[in-house]
């Protein structure tokens, strides 16, 4: 190793004018398949206050479970229509909501198939370094094998699954709590 | 299946602890609890790509995105940006924002009493070319007050946005200027321990991009994380 990666510095409020080109909540177009799944939810500071100046970028494959990139050697069909990519700024109270279809299950370290997940960074005013963390689906039997989770304490790991919003079909709710109880599972990654 | 290695993580003191008290918006928003540590899986050694959008000069020359011509110092920022390894990540997405010459954001929740410029949205994107190379041509931003404590100003500095390759090389930085005496006194620019690490954030004076006659260039390289050596099982 010859060099060193730089150092990260913060969004800063004022992210909203060099980032928001590739905002997209709707990460999947109508040709697209798969089972649409909307998430909505609000990032939190330590005092339950919603933060209006974050932002999160997701990271996702497609139904078959395979990355619309050049160095996912699986052999499973690729969604022309696909990337996988979302961003999404929070509102003034620090709510997010988007619109995808549920990815298909990738492999992980372990030869096993992982849960089907979203990855997710975080970025936000105050934060001087991404935060990472996932998205998984509930109700769903991989979960209870996956690795990712599986690292995790199992009294926190409520935190990376979304949950079925009573009443409203289709819809997940999912939070990032930044700092306190219930604070979000993030990861060095 | 071999899946392609995973990538490097941070050396200790090279990248900004989240918890740091004198910058106080951070105190709220970092989290209490350690990471966990995850080893990369196809998820984090994948990422977007964005198609190369060719054609729009526009995009990386903040001084033509208008009518007129902002005021304010032009200058050329431009650099390389490289893996751990020194070599090129080429047709990756460079994102930039910034304050106009005045030292003030064309953005909704800036407040400070600095004129916008009508001529000067302060933002833009490059692809790195085969090498690396990326290039901007914008005018110099000016300095900010900021709340975090009594007569905090912020140094001039442009906000960089980067992809890589992977999910796990995802970076959003700061770039700073040489000599800029706010510097020492900036919580965000000092955040990080390794004062070798901080330094690189600050770009160089560089005769060689300096236009003649039209503009002062500085140099800015931006280092993403390298890859493992070893591949991933299975
Ligand atoms: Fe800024």
């Amino acid at each position: 190793m010859t060099l060193r990666a730089t150092t990260s510095q913060t969004v800063g409020p004022f992210f909203g004018i060099g980032l928001e080109r590739l905002n997209c909540a709707e990460l999947a177009g109508p040709g697209v398949a798969g089972e649409r799944v909307t998430i909505e939810g609000r990032v939190l500071d330590a005092d339950g206050v919603g933060v209006p100046d974050a932002v999160i970028e997701l990271w996702q494959a497609n139904s078959h479970g395979k990355y619309a990139h050049p160095e996912d050697p699986q052999d499973k069909p690729v969604d022309a229509g696909f990337q996988g990519y979302g961003r999404i700024p929070t509102d003034e109270d620090g709510k997010f909501r988007f619109t995808t279809i549920k990815p298909g299950a990738v492999p992980g370290p372990d030869g096993k198939l992982q849960a089907p997940h979203i990855a997710v960074s975080v970025f936000m005013r105050g934060l001087l370094r991404r935060l990472v963390t996932r998205i998984y689906f509930p109700d769903e039997p991989g979960n209870a094998e996956d690795f990712a989770l599986g690292l995790v304490e199992p009294g926190r790991r409520g935190t990376l699954v979304a949950r079925l919003a009573p009443g409203l079909d289709g819809v997940l709710k999912w939070d990032v709590i930044m700092q306190g109880p219930g604070e979000t599972v993030f990861f060095d990654c | 299946m071999n899946y392609p290695p995973g990538y490097r993580r941070a050396v200790p003191g090279t990248q900004p602890e989240y918890l740091h008290p004198t910058y106080v918006s951070s105190r709220k928003r970092a989290p209490a609890q350690p990471l966990i540590y995850l080893p990369h899986t196809l998820s984090e050694i994948t990422g977007p790509v964005f198609a190369p959008e060719t054609g729009n000069v526009k995009a990386c020359d903040l001084t033509r995105q208008h009518s007129g011509e902002p005021l304010g110092e032009r200058i050329i920022v431009s650099g390389r940006v490289l893996d751990e390894d020194g070599k090129p990540v080429r047709k990756t997405l460079v994102e930039v924002w910034q304050a106009n010459a005045a030292g003030r954001y064309r953005h909704k929740v800036d407040q400070h009493q600095a004129p916008l410029d009508p001529n000067f949205s302060g933002h833009g994107y490059a692809m790195t070319d085969g090498e690396g190379h990326y290039r901007f041509i914008t005018v110099r931003p000016g300095e900010y007050p900021w709340g975090n404590h009594h007569n905090a100003w912020r140094p001039a500095h442009v906000h960089f946005s980067l992809f890589g390759p992977a999910f796990a090389t995802r970076l959003v930085t700061q770039m700073y200027f040489p000599g800029d005496p706010l510097l020492p006194f900036d919580p965000i620019y000092n955040c990080t321990a390794d004062e070798s690490a901080r330094q690189r954030l600050i770009s160089a004076f560089d005769w060689e991009s300096t236009i003649p006659g039209h503009a002062l260039g500085y140099k800015f390289d931006i280092i993403l994380n390298g890859r493992d050596a070893t591949p991933m099982e299975k």
